[in-house]
C-alpha cells in the first residue's frame, strides 16, 4: 500500500516548507529571504501533489488540506530532521543541505517508479530539488570555508544535526523505494562538500529514529503544527 | 571590515532573440551567488531564459553633471534623424 509512503514524502516537504517560511521577513539579507521563501513555496507545492495523491488513493474523502491541517503530531510521518527548529541561519542551511542531498537522490530514484503518478510527481519535483541542493551546497561551502565565526557555526550545525541523518536511510515496506540504498551516494556527495567547506563529518552513525514511523517525534513538531494549523482549525470555513 | 556583500547589476534576457535588459541590482558574495540570487529575486514569474550579472563597481558610468555638454549639442541637429527623406509609397510602413 503506497498511501503511507506518499504521506511520508508529503509530510517531509510540508514540515520543511513551513519551517522555511518562518524565515520570511527575518533572513540575514533580502536575497536570502526571497530564496528561502521560494524554496518554501516549492516544497509546499510538492506537498500538495504528494498529499493530494495520498488522499485520493486512501479514498476516505480526505484532501491534501485535511491531511495537512487536521492531523495531530503523532499522525505525521516526516523525518525528525525537517522538524528541527531553524535556530540560526547556519543550522537552517545545514538542515537544508542534508535534506536536499537525500531528497534529490530519493526523487531521482522515484522518477523510475512503476506507478506513473508517483513518477510524474518525482519528475516535476526533481528540477526544484536540483536547484535547492546546488544552492544549499554553495552556502554550506561559503560559510564553512568563510570566516572563523561562520566556520564555527557551520561545524556546530553539522554536529547538532548529524544524529538526524541516519533516519533518512532507515526503511520499511511503507517506503516508496528502499531508502537504505541511498546511503552510499549521500556519503559520497556530502563528503565532497564538507571537504570543500573545511567541515568535519562527525565520526558516529548514531541516529535518532521515530519521525517517519510516527513513534516518537521531537517536542518541536507540536509547537510548529500549532502555528501552522491554528487558522483552519479555529475557522473551519475560512477561505483564502 | 566591510560587512555588506558587493553590489551586482542584473541583466535578463526575456526570451530567445531579444537582448539582455537591465532589471535591477542585488547583493551577493561572488558571481555564482549573484546568479543564484538573481534567479530567486528576478525570475520568480518566468521573466527570463538567461541571466547576466556584472559587478556594479566595474561599470563606468557617465556623470549626470555632464549631461549639458554630452547631450544638449544634439538638440539642434534634427538633420541627423532620417526624417528628411521622401519615402516612396511602395515602401509601405517603416
Amino acid at each position: 500500500m503506497s498511501v503511507a509512503g506518499l504521506i511520508r514524502m508529503g509530510d517531509n516537504t510540508l514540515v520543511l516548507g513551513q519551517r522555511l517560511s518562518e524565515w520570511c521577513g527575518h533572513a540575514p539579507a533580502l536575497e536570502e529571504d526571497i530564496a528561502l521563501a521560494n524554496m518554501a513555496l516549492d516544497l509546499i507545492g510538492q506537498t500538495q501533489l504528494w498529499l493530494g495523491l495520498a488522499a485520493e488513493r486512501e479514498g476516505a474523502g480526505r484532501t491534501a488540506d485535511t491531511l495537512a491541517y487536521h492531523r495531530d503530531a503523532w499522525d505525521f510521518r516526516n523525518l525528525l530532521l525537517v522538524e528541527q527548529p531553524n535556530r540560526d541561519f547556519g543550522v537552517t542551511m545545514m538542515r537544508q543541505f542534508l535534506f536536499d542531498t537525500w531528497h534529490l537522490d530519493a526523487l531521482t530514484a522515484l522518477t523510475e517508479h512503476d506507478d506513473a503518478e508517483i513518477a510524474a510527481i518525482a519528475q516535476k519535483s526533481v528540477k526544484e530539488a536540483t536547484y535547492h541542493r546546488e544552492r544549499s551546497s554553495d552556502t554550506v561551502i561559503a560559510l564553512g570555508d568563510g570566516t572563523e565565526e561562520s566556520h564555527t557555526r557551520m561545524q556546530a550545525a553539522l554536529d547538532r544535526l548529524w544524529p538526524y541523518v541516519g533516519e533518512m536511510f532507515s526503511t520499511d515496506t511503507d517506503d516508496l523505494i528502499d531508502m537504505s540504498g541511498l546511503r552510499p551516494a549521500f556519503y559520497a556527495y556530502t563528503d565532497t562538500v564538507f571537504a570543500e567547506a573545511t567541515l568535519t563529518r562527525p565520526n558516529t552513525d548514531f541516529a535518532h529514529l521515530g519521525g517517519k514511523t510516527g513513534a516518537r517525534h521531537t517536542e518541536h513538531l507540536g509547537h510548529m503544527l500549532a502555528t501552522m494549523q491554528v487558522l483552519p482549525r479555529n475557522y473551519p470555513d475560512a477561505t483564502w | 571590515m566591510k560587512q555588506e556583500w558587493p553590489l551586482w547589476e542584473v541583466f535578463i534576457r526575456g526570451q530567445h532573440g531579444l537582448s539582455h535588459r537591465h532589471v535591477g541590482s542585488l547583493h551577493a558574495s561572488d558571481a555564482e551567488h549573484a546568479i543564484q540570487n538573481a534567479r530567486d529575486v528576478y525570475t520568480r514569474r518566468k521573466e527570463g531564459v538567461s541571466i547576466w550579472v556584472v559587478p556594479a563597481a566595474d561599470i563606468t558610468a557617465s556623470s549626470p553633471d555632464d549631461k549639458g555638454s554630452l547631450y544638449d549639442p544634439a538638440d539642434d541637429k534634427v538633420y541627423r534623424h532620417p526624417t528628411f527623406f521622401d519615402i516612396p509609397d511602395d515602401v509601405g510602413a517603416m
